[in-house]
């Protein structure tokens, strides 16, 4: 069994808020090309097994596995598709490696956001039909009901979940990647118009195209295909009750028990001595719940933490160096794909005039989006210990 | 609803008046594809009577709907061709069955036809019409019959059907 697994090859194209001129499969064909020469593969056919992350209803592709492997170089390889954020899709990876069966596997995931007409309908099919969905509401209002919720019971502020957005709006600006850089004030965020009262129009992730892959290879073959592999030192993922009626609201159960479950396997007995962290914000709150729920800060405490600047770039604990979702957009299913990134330039240090001068560990946590209650944390690190 | 279906039967009447309990959904899903450069290109040619395809010239195979990129070598090494509206039938089948489950007397005929110009057994998905279901067999030569110029769209549906040569 392969005990040791990192990422050693990248792939991406620019994230924009329409791709009118590729269609999906194009889009991911150029980030797969990318990706393969960034890992100096010799040739596509020298991958053992492909993971997609695609949702069938956001493609409207029933049974969308099936449209998956030419645009990788797939055809007639093991292949894939996990309902789920690239983040899972990583961890799958991982594990398909640990089996001993696969020496180096991709992971893909897309965002054509643009081509979706109808996403809140969508998102409101995840509702439950029968005592749910009839109810015939935009289900973005569960991010209004969490946010009050959190506030309610943690007693942070309008100010400090306004700030999220300055933060990573602002970091956003260093970054190439970024959909939604801004130079913004916390007044500005909160004179934003209102959409789902408490939350508002600035606080919330605006949608984006784009494609991303990534290539994972065993110790052995990592070490001899890159100079800077990227190691995936723990994993964790867990989905609470789906139900809306019973769940915790001002805290993250998926965050809490994937954390514990990635600390455990990294050997990381205190969370503190991670160097940087990226966390789905797609609503701003989201960001300082998160943090709370991995055990970074005490609930009630990432609030404080942000206004004195611990979640800065150069803070004690940077946080969405990459502009966040905020800052960079938000691509379905690659919505984690920024964040994976964003982990392999800084430990690589690449990351340009954004790069942290301590990055040899990361945590990265994604979570589903609404209605959901899943999530997945890996953490990361630049050297074997 | 069909007579010989066995089975016991749920009546639209039955729905309607609620007797049945159930909760309606509708997806309201809509998309808009955007179709890139290679299936982009094959619209555009269908909407002006032609039909594009691509061969890769590392592979030498010509296929259609026609890609930008070889899924088999995964290259870019591609030439745009275009090909004949004539075709051979690859494989048939005699739908008889209809979205809600009735049968159907007059079959629609789907058929996978090989482009005249493409390599063996690349083909492309159509219906045939104007033409004997029973008379239909694999090796039949067809040529495609396209909507008036006005009324096309840039569609698959361009072409209205296949028939007999």
């Amino acid at each position: 069994m392969s005990k040791n697994v990192a990422i050693v090859g990248v792939g991406f194209t620019q994230p924009q808020l329409k791709t009118v001129q590729v269609s999906y499969k194009e889009m991911v064909y150029e980030a797969a090309v990318k990706a393969y020469d960034n890992a100096h593969l010799a040739s596509h056919k020298d991958i053992d097994g492909f993971v997609g992350c695609a949702e069938d209803l956001i493609e409207g592709t029933s049974i969308f596995d099936e449209y998956t492997p030419d645009q990788l170089g797939a055809v007639q390889k093991p292949v894939h598709t996990i309902s789920g954020d690239l983040l899972h899709g990583l961890l799958v990876a991982t594990m398909k490696i640990k089996t001993g069966i696969m020496d180096i596997v991709v992971v893909e995931a897309h965002s054509k956001a643009s081509n979706l007409k109808t996403y809140y309908h969508v998102t409101n099919y995840a509702l439950d039909p029968t005592w749910n969905r009839p109810l015939n509401v935009n289900p973005y209002y569960l991010a209004g009901l969490e946010k009050n919720y959190f506030m309610h019971h943690t007693k942070t502020t309008l100010e400090q979940i306004a700030g999220v957005v300055v933060k990573n709006k602002k970091n956003a600006l260093q970054n190439d990647l970024a959909v939604f850089p801004e130079q913004t004030t916390v007044e500005k965020v909160l004179q934003s118009k209102p959409n789902f009262t408490p939350q508002t129009e600035a606080e919330t992730a605006k949608q984006a195209d784009g494609a991303f892959v990534f290539v994972l290879a065993n110790e052995e073959t990592a070490k001899k295909l890159s100079k800077k592999p990227v190691w995936i030192t723990g994993m964790g993922w867990a989905s609470d009750s789906p139900t809306l009626e019973t769940r915790n609201w001002d805290e993250a159960l998926y965050a809490k028990t994937s954390a514990h479950m990635a600390l455990k396997q990294a050997h990381i007995k205190n969370i503190k001595e991670i160097d940087f962290f990226e966390i789905d914000d797609r609503f701003a709150y989201k960001e300082l719940q998160h943090l709370e729920s991995i055990g970074l800060y005490g609930k009630g405490k990432a609030g404080q933490a942000l206004q004195n600047g611990d979640l800065n770039k150069d803070g004690k604990t940077p946080t969405n160096v990459s502009g966040g979702m905020l800052g960079c957009g938000s691509l379905l299913e690659a919505a984690g794909a920024i964040r994976a990134l964003e982990v392999v330039k800084q430990l690589r240090g690449e990351a340009g005039q954004r790069q942290l001068s301590k990055a040899n560990t990361a945590l990265a946590l994604s979570w589903r989006g609404i209605p959901t209650t899943s999530g997945a944390v890996l953490t990361f690190s630049r050297s074997l210990s | 609803m069909h007579k010989d279906l066995r089975g016991t039967h749920l009546s639209k009447k039955a729905f309607d008046n609620n007797e049945i309990s159930t909760t309606l959904g509708d997806p309201h899903a809509y998309y808009e594809w955007d179709t890139g450069m290679g299936i982009g290109r094959f619209l555009q040619g269908l909407k002006e009577g032609r039909i594009w395809g691509t061969h890769c010239d590392t592979c030498k195979r010509t296929v259609t709907p026609p890609r930008v990129f070889c899924e088999l070598c995964f290259s870019k090494n591609i030439t745009w061709r275009e090909l004949k509206t004539t075709g051979t039938v690859n494989t048939f089948s005699l739908c008889y069955v209809n979205w809600d489950a009735t049968l159907i007397k007059e079959p629609h005929i789907s058929a996978v036809i090989e482009v005249d110009g493409t390599s063996p057994r690349v083909g492309f998905l159509h219906l045939l019409n104007e033409v004997d279901p029973q008379k239909v067999c694999i090796g039949m030569k067809v040529e495609a019959v396209f909507k008036d110029e006005k009324e096309r769209m840039g569609d698959i549906t361009d072409i209205k059907y296949w028939r007999p040569l």
